[in-house]
């Protein structure tokens, strides 16, 4: 058998082996070194969630700057060349750094849960995502401390931020910095992708899997599909700041709307990836809060393909006012109005679900009910946008910007913020306070529209977007004072917020694994969820699964409640259980370090640096390669004393202290038993071969 | 990103027959699948390389309009041949064929449109 | 009713240390690697197609200095066209060999490969020396600027290429790629096509057609 190595390879092997160089870390489950080295899908999902937490807050501060800036003319809070890095850095973090990587964090948490699988396809390559956010977030802001903040817009309109406009290094953090953005989300765009695809559990087929799974698999191939464009755009705007190029340099015969073409082909995707993971949000939350299914599930799953599709085919819609000539504009605004067939149809849906049905006013559902008004109002001032004689005077003005902060924090924020309600027990455990929570709502709700509703006047008044301030008698004054006044309300809201968080964390009562008495399969694992997620890999019969077992309809349509959540909610592993999991790793975090390295040394031309950098990404990714991924029992270790499976929180008997290590799990993972209807009955994934092995507690080597 | 063996896992995972007969199990999977033959390769790589030879002769007629579109047609087949025979879309799941076909539609959906509004692409 | 409550499922036994990875018990059928792999080519579509649009875009535009049309030497690029072409044949009889528990033959081929990938950067580099030494450098015009990103790129993606495949060969040679591991071969391979892919592409629109 090829497998044999001939014995004194094996010891050469073992001394020779990069991946051995950073000692595998022990299961414990807690401190540092285990965050940091963590591939489990839920810590990875918590991770984005509180680092894009943090980004929201400081994107909320640069957007009080703006408003404290225009609360009145003549403002002298920010100057004009300030102003524009404020304005800049708030877009690029809001996008980018917030809704982009809180979606992220969902994906992460919730998709394995709800098809019933034990990780993401590739947990390594999970983390790799992560680590390459923080670094890419961590990267742009830098640039703080390296002479000044992106400050082209989010947009990067060539040829302003071409050398000639935009000397010094500002707009170069901005292009590095979201490349290596762009690597994160294209790595796990492929990576949620293929779990849809290939880890659900038996049975459930693709119209049985949860909207918001369906909604993510959308998102992804959108990701994927549109990050490579803006991949180029970025490389040819660097190659014209950093070589020499003449990309868009009219003189030379470049042309400036190239970039915009090429960022709008990626732009406008964009939006729909930032709005579809919080409308899979707001698919789920309704249906539990009015105790009704999704009305028309399989429209819903369509139209989210349809709004995909299409959402490629809008984009000049950007570029009303370039001057691309009638049939080009025509063209585009029959698209743009078409696409809000299938988001009209979602609408419609969402109501649909509620109508009838027994409601419940959680905080949860006062978001969700939120997200459906405040996106129905972007979405008309979208279709007004879709004419292009409105557009014309439209466009450029704050009428955008109403716009587009309707659909995007009345939308897709509103959307993520009932799903932090909605999903905050199964994550962690606790349910946030309810009052404080509609306190936080109705706050944020008032304040928003204080904020964005004038822009709509403002806009049609004719005031212009990205102006640092404005001269006293344009008749706007007003208007602005009280969007600045309202976005302090939002401050408040989001305040009220922050202490509901602390105040559940030290106060708040454990729940129970499914304190919402919900429909889907996340909610039948115990609290907090284990490691494996699932003691059996469930086998499911429907949509809707949980609820199905837990209910059933007599002859009147009446629901009669045939079983408790608490039956489905399993005992926690033992050793005999035979549960694989994949072991934690240092590489995807020292491979990641490698990226802003090579960018910092590209930014300034010492080309050494990028190399450093090139080959800490090299080395990274070598030993990553090398690594097992699940770390097998060290020679000389014998198989006998079996720990518990490791737990999130809960703490082991420290192997560090140089125990004998004790191999926990030995054996063969588990399934629910196999739908044989089914191609791959037993989809536990032992035979993933990134994601299943053995599990070992320690892996402190005894002869080292 | 693959789980590739250690050959320092210790003893037991050399010779264990369970894993042994597996893997054997496994190699006559792989074995029995429908591949192409050597030579039904090599057959492939001489079409390849006769499709060149042409197109290059046809570089050197210079038809205008007609050596465009052959020229393309050709491009097209060596990419098909390519992508069916090499990288084994024709034997394989269709979800493969389907998801790279997809990119290809887009890419050139997409930048067709772009180059028209840029007056590049007359018809 | 009872069907509709969970069945703790029989234990299903698989292999204990580790799984052979290209027979996986997907819900598609398809591993995770290989379709990872096609999603990642499917991106890569839209990559070069923005780089070859911008080719088309800029085809014309030069405002001064020499372009690619001017210093072509088709006959040269022909060659080494024919050998990209040629290390796919290697490549694909490099998988074959493996397929068939072939270690020797597969390092073999995947040695031509690299080799041929190797003469072909080779002759990218040459061509590109001799444009340069003509006057035409990246900065020259928007044509040569378009000219040399897209087929740096692809040059780029070339040499990763060959890196992963002499690492393959490094690990054949340590006896970590047996027949049962063949499929690793196999999605190095189609990152391979892949390039020689867009180079037909690239040489049909850059090259040959007027």
């Amino acid at each position: 058998m090829a497998l044999t190595a001939a014995p004194a390879d094996t010891a050469v092997a073992r001394r020779t082996d990069p991946s051995r160089l950073l000692k595998r870390p022990s299961e414990s489950r807690q401190g540092l070194v285990s965050w940091l080295t963590t591939i489990d899908h839920k810590r990875i999902g918590v991770l984005y969630g509180v680092t894009a937490f943090t980004f929201f807050l400081i994107g909320g501060i640069e957007a009080l700057l703006i408003r404290l800036q225009l609360a009145a003319p003549n403002g002298k809070i920010l100057t004009a060349q300030i102003y524009n890095q404020v304005y800049t850095m708030h877009g690029t973090t809001m996008v980018f750094l917030v809704i982009m990587p809180m979606s992220a964090a969902f994906f992460n948490y919730l998709v394995p849960l709800q098809i019933g699988a034990r990780d993401v396809a590739f947990p390594r390559l999970n983390a790799f995502s992560y680590w390459l956010f923080l670094l890419g977030g961590l990267f742009l802001y830098s640039s703080f401390l390296f002479g000044g903040m992106p400050n082209g817009g989010w947009f990067g309109y060539a040829p302003n931020t071409s050398m000639t406009y935009s000397p010094g290094h500002n707009i170069d953090f901005w292009i590095f910095g979201l490349l290596i953005l762009g690597i994160s989300s294209t790595i796990g765009s492929a990576n949620l992708i293929v779990t849809i695809l290939n880890l659900r559990a038996p049975g459930m087929r693709l119209l049985r899997m949860p909207i918001f799974s369906w909604m993510t698999m959308i998102a992804s191939f959108l990701l994927l599909f549109s990050l490579p464009i803006i991949t180029v755009a970025l490389f040819l705007i660097m190659f014209d700041r950093q070589w020499g190029t003449h990309f868009f340099d009219p003189l030379a015969g470049g042309d400036p709307v190239l970039w915009q073409h090429l960022f709008w082909l990626f732009g406008h995707p964009e939006v729909y990836i930032l709005i579809l993971p919080a409308m899979g949000m707001v698919s789920e939350i309704l249906p539990v809060f009015s105790r009704k299914p999704l009305f028309g599930y399989p429209v819903m799953v369509f139209s989210g393909i349809a709004i995909a599709f299409m959402g490629f085919g809008v984009w000049v819609h950007h570029m009303f006012a370039v001057g691309l000539g009638p049939v080009a504009t025509s063209a585009f605004s029959v698209t743009t109005t078409l696409i809000a067939v299938p988001t009209g149809v979602k609408i419609f849906n969402w109501l649909g679900t509620m109508w009838g049905g027994s409601l419940r006013f959680k905080t949860p559902m006062l978001f969700a009910i939120g997200f459906v008004v405040m996106f129905t109002i972007g979405g008309l001032s979208g279709v007004t946008h879709a004419l292009v004689p409105a557009d014309r005077q439209q466009t450029d003005t704050y009428y955008v910007v109403a716009h587009f902060h309707y659909v995007l924090f009345g939308g897709a924020m509103l959307g993520i913020f009932g799903g932090i309600y909605y999903w905050y027990p199964k994550i962690f455990g606790k349910m946030l306070d309810d009052r404080l929570g509609k306190w936080h709502f109705w706050v944020t709700l008032v304040g928003f529209n204080l904020t964005f509703g004038p822009f709509h006047l403002l806009g049609l008044q004719g005031m212009p977007r990205r102006i640092y301030t404005y001269p006293a008698h344009m008749g706007w004054n007003v208007w602005n004072a009280v969007s600045t006044f309202g976005s302090f309300v939002i401050a408040a809201g989001t305040l009220i917020f922050l202490w509901n968080v602390r105040r559940t964390d030290q106060h708040g009562e454990a729940v129970g694994p499914d304190p919402w008495d919900a429909r889907t399969l996340e909610w039948t694992t115990p609290n907090p969820t284990p490691e494996y997620n699932f003691l059996h890999v469930p086998t499911v019969h429907s949509l809707d699964e949980l609820w199905h077992r837990k209910y059933t309809e007599d002859d009147n349509g009446r629901l009669v409640k045939v079983a408790d959540s608490a039956q489905f909610v399993e005992r926690r592993a033992t050793a005999d259980d035979h549960i694989h999991l994949p072991s934690p790793s240092y590489w995807p975090l020292v491979a990641a370090f490698g990226l802003p390295i090579i960018c910092y040394g590209l930014v300034y031309k010492l080309y050494a640096v990028s190399v450093v950098g090139l080959l800490v990404l090299l080395f990274g990714l070598y030993a990553w390669g090398l690594e097992p991924s699940t770390q097998p029992p060290e020679p000389g270790d014998e198989g006998d004393g079996h720990g518990p499976v490791g737990e999130l929180g809960a703490p082991e008997a420290p192997a560090e202290l140089g125990d004998a290590a004790e191999p926990a799990g030995i054996g063969v993972g588990a399934s629910g038993g196999g739908d044989p209807a089914l191609p791959g009955g037993d989809v536990l994934g032992d035979t993933r071969a990134d994601g299943i092995g053995d599990t070992t507690i320690s892996v402190e080597d005894p002869d080292d | 990103m693959t789980d590739i063996p250690t050959a320092a896992a210790g003893p037991d995972a050399v010779t264990d027959p369970a894993i042994d007969a597996e893997l054997a199990a496994e190699a006559a999977l792989i074995e029995r699948h429908a591949h192409p033959t050597d030579g039904t390769y090599m057959v492939v790589g001489l079409v390849l390389a006769v499709l060149t030879a042409i197109e290059v002769g046809l570089y050197y007629i210079k038809g205008g309009a007609l050596t465009t579109v052959t020229l393309l047609l050709f491009m097209a087949l060596k990419f098909a041949i390519v992508a069916g025979f090499f990288m084994h879309l024709r034997f394989d799941s269709p979800l493969l064929r389907r998801v790279f076909i997809m990119g290809i539609a887009f890419a050139v959906v997409l930048y067709t449109l772009v180059l028209l509004m840029f007056g590049v692409l007359h018809f | 009713m009872a069907h509709l409550l969970p069945a703790p499922g029989p234990e299903t036994p698989m292999g204990a240390h580790h799984q052979p990875d290209s027979h996986h018990a997907t819900a598609t059928g398809v591993s995770n690697e290989k379709l990872a792999m096609w999603g990642f080519l499917a991106s890569e579509c839209l990559l070069f197609g923005a780089l070859i649009s911008t080719y088309l875009l800029y085809r014309h535009k030069a405002v001064s200095g020499p372009t690619p049309r001017d210093l072509y030497d088709i006959r040269f690029t022909s060659v080494s066209s024919f050998v990209l072409l040629m290390s796919s044949l290697a490549m694909v009889l490099a998988l074959a060999a493996i397929q068939r528990g072939d270690e020797r033959r597969l390092r073999v081929w995947l040695s031509t490969t690299a080799l041929l990938g190797s003469v072909f950067i080779a002759g990218q580099i040459y061509e590109f020396t001799s444009f340069i030494r003509r006057g035409m450098t990246i900065k020259t015009n928007v044509t040569s600027g378009a000219f040399y990103v897209l087929t740096g790129f692809h040059g780029v993606h070339v040499t990763l290429g060959i890196i992963m495949l002499l690492s393959l060969v490094n690990l054949s040679v340590r006896g970590r790629i047996p027949q049962a591991r063949s499929e690793v071969v196999e999605i190095a391979g189609l990152y391979w096509h892949f390039v020689d892919i867009v180079w037909v592409v690239i040489f049909t629109v850059v090259y040959l057609i007027p």
